[in-house]
């Protein structure tokens, strides 16, 4: 392979002030952006701030902006984004900026508490499992949007999120989804009444942006619009409080 | 927001998506109509003369109408509180009224409609 270099332009700075700064990292074959963040902040500028973990896609927290578009960089190669040798990388939009490329996620999981993302147990130690059938309809329904890794990529591709503070977002609805269809799950009333609303599913515009950009391939939108189609019925058993 | 808000809106949503079921349908029965019809031409005075007092057309139409002043207005009220700074309050009088204006005018125009007939 020829050497040649990739010219980047990375986000430095905090929400308020910075600026994209161009560095010039040589290009490698399986080159990921993380790969390249990694080089600047290892060869070039060690005060660079970013967040990774795993470099695997299983942790969810490497997730930038790569040339306009929420991705995970740890499985991003440079020749499938940037074929022209140019990359831009800056922090996810919507959440603010820590430093760089690192952002506050509070915001982002605080949500999925609020959306009821947690499993309320119906059964102590003393009793059996619960057999449940890998095959049966609901289990099916739960598993489609289970493999959420959190990285934020969705939330981030939000339009809805970015012009509604307020709105529960992709993730946690995604989340909730999941936990209305288990049927071990006692908190169902609670949830519903967490996720309805003009904060909550109802706010969905189901532009999909959610689905273009999930690096797990998961799909947020439908799972909100099942979230609608429950949360419409309980409101006309008088479920919803 | 409120315990009986949530309530509203999923309900609006029901609404929405039922009326939009029946619209959808209409609209379907109302263009099929049309090209099965129009055989070289059509004038107002021979769709007046085949369905003007048409009992089921009118119902038909009365219908539709019912079903675009529900429709209509829930998705106004989504862009109006989500594009301008109303209030909650006045954003859903609007559209209350938006509402009342499309049933009134659109059943006036089918009931007219079913007392004409050309002599």
């Amino acid at each position: 392979m020829r050497e040649e270099n990739l010219i980047v332009s990375v986000w430095r700075g905090d929400g308020e002030q910075g600026e994209y700064v161009d560095y010039r990292v040589p290009r490698e074959e399986s080159q990921t952006v993380l790969d390249v963040v990694t080089y600047i902040q290892r060869k070039i500028d060690p005060t660079l701030s970013y967040r990774f973990s795993c470099r695997v896609g299983m942790c969810g927290s490497c997730a930038m902006t790569v040339n306009g578009k929420p991705r995970w960089t740890c499985r991003t190669h440079v020749s499938k984004v940037a074929p022209d040798g140019k990359l831009s990388v800056g922090p996810l939009r919507i959440m603010n900026v820590v430093k760089d490329l690192s952002v506050e996620m509070s915001d982002f999981f605080e949500k999925w508490v609020r959306a009821e993302g947690r499993f309320h147990p119906t059964k102590t130690r003393y009793d059996d499992f619960d057999a449940i059938k890998p095959a049966d309809n609901k289990r099916k329904i739960a598993s489609a949007g289970i493999e959420c890794i959190g990285c934020g990529i969705c939330y981030s591709g939000c339009d809805v999120v970015a012009w509604k503070a307020e709105y529960l977002g992709p993730a946690a609805l995604n989340r909730a989804w999941t936990l209305v269809n288990d049927v071990r799950d006692g908190g169902q009333i609670a949830r519903l009444n967490a996720i309805a609303g003009d904060a909550g599913c109802h706010a969905c515009h189901s532009q999909q942006g959610c689905v273009e950009n999930c690096p797990k391939h998961l799909n947020p939108t439908a799972s909100i619009a099942g979230l609608k189609r429950v949360t419409a019925f309980a409101a006309l058993k008088g479920g919803l409080k | 927001m409120s315990a009986s808000k949530i309530q509203v809106e999923a309900r609006l949503w029901l609404a929405q998506r039922l009326s939009a079921f029946v619209l959808a349908l209409g609209v379907i029965i109302h263009l099929v109509t049309i090209v099965y019809a129009v055989r070289g031409g059509l004038s107002a005075s021979e769709v007046v003369d085949r369905v003007g007092g048409n009992l089921g057309w009118s119902l038909f139409y009365g219908i539709f109408v019912v079903a675009v002043a529900v429709h209509a207005p829930i998705g106004l009220r989504a862009i109006l509180n989500e594009m301008t700074s109303l209030t909650s309050r006045r954003v859903d009088l609007l559209c209350f009224i938006a509402a009342t204006f499309l049933v009134v005018t659109g059943l006036r125009t089918v009931l007219a409609f079913h007392h004409l007939r050309v002599g």
